[in-house]
C-alpha cells in the first residue's frame, strides 16, 4: 500500500515538471519577446533571454510608428475583423438555424454537402479565379466573404441549436410566433455562449489573415497587419544572412524593432484572450465531434 | 404497354405527395429562405471552385475565359507525373504529412492524459491557460518569434550553442534542420490547444469506474489504459480522420513562410508549387491540376479511414 503510493506520488511529480516545462516553454517566448521591445537595444544585445526590460525604451515603437504604414495597416485589420466577423456570425446563425429545424427537408444531403467542402475543395487556383471574376480583387471583401461561414463552426452551431429544449419552440408556435421571430427573439439570446465562441474565433481568423492578403490584395495600402509585420522581417531577415558585412547600417530594423512589431500584432489577442478562455472548458467544441 | 399502366397506376400518390411537398415547403418558408444565403455561399465559394478544377483538362487562358479554352484531356496530368520536380514534392509532402501525424496527432492526446492526471485544479486551470495562448497567434507571429529565438546572432539558441562550444550556426536557414524546425514549431503552436476537445471528452468518463478499478487495485498506469484511453477512443477516430482530411494541407501558410531558397529541396509542398506555378507565373491549368492531385488523394485516404472506421464499429464523419 505504502509503495503503490509513493509510486503514485513521483508520478504526479513527474507529470507537475513536466506540463510545467511545456507550459513555460509557450509563455516565456512572448514574454521575452514583450519585453524585448521595450527594451534598449544594447540590453537585448548583451541578454539572451530577457524577461524583464530593466533599460527602458521606446524608440523601437517610436521608429515603427514613425511612418503611416503600420496605423494604417492596423487600420485594415480592425476593420476587416470587425466587419468580416459581423458577416461570419449572420451567415453562419441563419444557416444554422435552418439546418436546426426538425421539419426541413433536404436536411441530410444539405449537411453531407457541407461537411464534404471540410475534406474536398476545389484548390487555390479555381477560389482564386472564383474571387477574380467576381471583381474581389484588392477589394476587403475577398478577405471576407470567402470565408464568410467557416463549415467546423457552423456544425458547431448546429448543435447547439439542436440542444435548446424543444418546449420553448413549441410555446412559442402556439402564441404565433414566426421563424424570424423565433430566431431573433428566442433562438440567438439564448445562444450567447456559443455565439460568444464563434465570435472570439471568427475575429482571431480574421486579425490573422495573412495567405488571403498575399493571394488577394496587391494594393500596399490595403495589407492587414500580418502582411506587414512579414514584410519588416524580411527586410531584417536579409540583414542577417550578411551579418558582419551590414552591420550597424541604419536601413536594417534591429531585433527591437521586430519585438515590437510582434508585440503589436499580437496585442489585440492577448487583450481579448481572457474572455476566450471562459469558453474553452464548456463542452460547446466537443458537440462538434459528437454531431 | 406495362410501363403506362404502372405510371397511371401511381398518379394519384406521386400528386399527393408532392403536394405535401408543397405543404411543408410553404408552411417553412421562412426556414428556407433563411438558409438561401448560406447555401448561395456553398455555391460560390465552394462548389463552383469545385467545378472550377475542370479547367485542370483544358489550357485555360484568361482571355478566352471557361467557355472559350481549348480541352486537352490529361495532358497537365501526363506532364505532373514526367516532371522530376514530381517526387521532390510527394515526397516532401509525404514526409511532412508523416510528422505530423506520427508526432503531431498523438501528442494533444498525451498531454490531455498528462492534464487529466493533475489532481489540483487550479493548477490544471493555469497549466492550460499558458499552453492554449500560441494557438491564437498567427503563423507570422509564431514562424517570426522562432527566428527570433533560435537565429538572431545574440538570441537564446545561439548564445546557449556558443556556451557549450560549439560555433554558431543557422537553423532556421537550414536544409537539415527543417523538417526538424517544422514540426517543432507545430507542436509548440498546437499541441496544447488540441488537448481542448479530448479535456470535454475526458470529463465525461464516470468517476465510478476508476473507483472500482482501485478497489481491484489497479496502478495509475493501467487506469489510464483499461479506462481513460477507451473512454476517448471515438474522439480519437473522428479527430484522426478529420486530421488526415487536411493533413496533405500542412497548413499551407506556415510552409509557405518558411519557405526560401536555401530548403526549397525540403520544403517545396504540392501547395507552394501550386501558388509559385500557378499564381506567380501563370500557369492555371498545370497549377490546378497539380492541387486536383493532391486533393483526391486527399479524398481518397479520409474516405478510406472513414470506411475502416466503421467496418471496426466506430463512427465515421459522414
Amino acid at each position: 500500500m505504502i509503495r503503490s503510493s509513493l509510486w503514485s506520488r513521483a508520478f504526479d511529480g513527474v507529470n507537475v515538471a513536466l506540463l510545467l516545462m511545456f507550459s513555460l516553454g509557450t509563455v516565456l517566448p512572448f514574454i521575452h519577446v514583450i519585453a524585448s521591445s521595450f527594451a534598449s537595444e544594447r540590453l537585448v544585445a548583451e541578454t539572451d533571454f530577457l524577461l524583464f526590460p530593466t533599460e527602458f525604451s521606446l524608440k523601437a515603437y517610436q521608429y515603427i510608428f514613425s511612418s503611416d504604414a503600420l496605423p494604417r495597416s492596423m487600420g485594415v485589420s480592425v476593420f476587416v475583423t470587425v466587419a468580416g466577423t459581423a458577416l461570419n456570425l449572420f451567415m453562419t446563425s441563419l444557416m444554422a438555424y435552418s439546418l436546426s429545424r426538425r421539419t426541413i427537408r433536404f436536411r441530410a444531403p444539405i449537411m453531407f454537402l457541407v461537411v464534404f467542402t471540410m475534406i474536398f475543395q476545389g484548390g487555390l487556383i479555381p477560389d482564386y479565379l472564383v474571387v477574380k471574376e467576381l471583381g474581389l480583387l484588392d477589394s476587403y471583401w475577398a478577405l471576407m466573404l470567402p470565408r464568410a461561414i467557416l463549415p467546423f463552426y457552423l456544425i458547431i452551431l448546429i448543435n447547439f441549436f439542436k440542444q435548446l429544449p424543444d418546449g420553448l419552440e413549441e410555446s412559442a408556435r402556439i402564441d404565433g410566433c414566426g421563424d424570424l421571430r423565433l430566431l431573433f427573439r428566442i433562438v440567438l439570446p439564448l445562444s450567447l455562449p456559443a455565439l460568444a465562441t464563434l465570435t472570439l474565433f471568427y475575429a482571431v481568423m480574421h486579425w490573422n489573415t495573412y495567405m488571403h492578403a498575399i493571394l488577394y490584395i496587391n494594393d500596399m495600402d490595403k495589407w492587414p497587419i500580418q502582411v506587414l509585420l512579414r514584410q519588416i522581417v524580411l527586410i531584417s531577415q536579409a540583414g542577417f544572412v550578411e551579418q558582419g558585412s551590414v552591420e550597424g547600417e541604419a536601413s536594417i530594423p534591429p531585433d527591437t524593432v521586430r519585438m515590437a512589431v510582434i508585440t503589436v500584432a499580437t496585442f489585440p489577442i492577448l487583450l481579448v484572450y481572457p474572455f476566450l478562455q471562459k469558453y474553452f472548458a464548456s463542452g460547446i467544441l466537443l458537440g462538434s465531434v459528437k454531431g | 404497354m406495362s410501363h403506362s399502366t404502372i405510371s397511371t397506376r401511381h398518379e394519384r400518390p406521386v400528386r399527393k405527395r408532392r403536394s405535401a411537398l408543397w405543404r411543408d415547403l410553404s408552411r417553412d418558408r421562412w426556414i428556407y429562405i433563411l438558409l438561401l444565403p448560406g447555401i448561395a455561399y456553398f455555391i460560390l465559394f465552394k462548389y463552383i471552385p469545385m467545378g472550377g478544377v475542370l479547367i485542370a483538362f483544358q489550357d485555360y487562358n484568361a482571355f478566352s475565359g471557361f467557355g472559350g479554352s481549348e480541352w486537352v484531356g490529361f495532358k497537365h496530368f501526363e506532364r505532373l507525373f514526367a516532371e522530376p520536380s514530381f517526387y521532390r514534392l510527394l515526397r516532401n509532402t509525404l514526409m511532412l504529412s508523416l510528422y505530423n501525424l506520427v508526432l503531431g496527432f498523438p501528442a494533444p492526446i498525451i498531454l490531455a492524459l498528462m492534464l487529466n492526471e493533475l489532481r489540483m485544479k487550479w493548477l490544471k486551470r493555469s497549466i492550460q491557460t499558458m499552453i492554449y495562448v500560441p494557438h491564437f497567434m498567427s503563423w507570422v507571429v509564431v514562424v517570426t518569434m522562432f527566428f527570433v529565438l533560435f537565429e538572431s546572432y545574440d538570441g537564446l539558441f545561439q548564445s546557449w550553442i556558443a556556451s557549450l562550444g560549439l560555433d554558431k550556426f543557422t537553423i532556421m536557414m537550414n536544409a537539415d534542420w527543417f523538417r526538424p524546425m517544422y514540426i517543432l514549431q507545430v507542436l509548440w503552436r498546437d499541441s496544447g490547444w488540441g488537448t481542448v476537445i479530448y479535456l470535454a471528452a475526458l470529463a465525461g468518463i464516470s468517476p465510478e469506474l476508476y473507483e472500482a478499478s482501485r478497489m481491484d487495485g489497479a496502478s495509475r498506469l493501467r487506469q489510464i489504459w483499461h479506462i481513460t484511453l477507451p473512454g476517448i477512443r471515438s474522439t480519437i477516430v473522428i479527430l484522426f480522420i478529420l486530421k488526415l482530411s487536411d493533413v496533405l494541407d500542412l497548413s499551407f501558410e506556415h510552409i509557405f513562410l518558411l519557405l526560401n531558397a536555401v530548403n526549397r529541396d525540403v520544403a517545396d509542398v504540392f501547395d507552394t508549387y501550386v501558388y509559385r506555378v500557378g499564381l506567380l507565373q501563370g500557369q492555371m491549368s498545370y497549377s490546378t491540376a497539380v492541387g486536383l492531385f493532391k486533393g483526391l488523394v486527399g479524398l481518397v485516404l479520409v474516405s478510406f479511414a472513414n470506411w475502416f472506421s466503421k467496418k471496426f464499429g466506430e463512427e465515421g464523419i459522414f
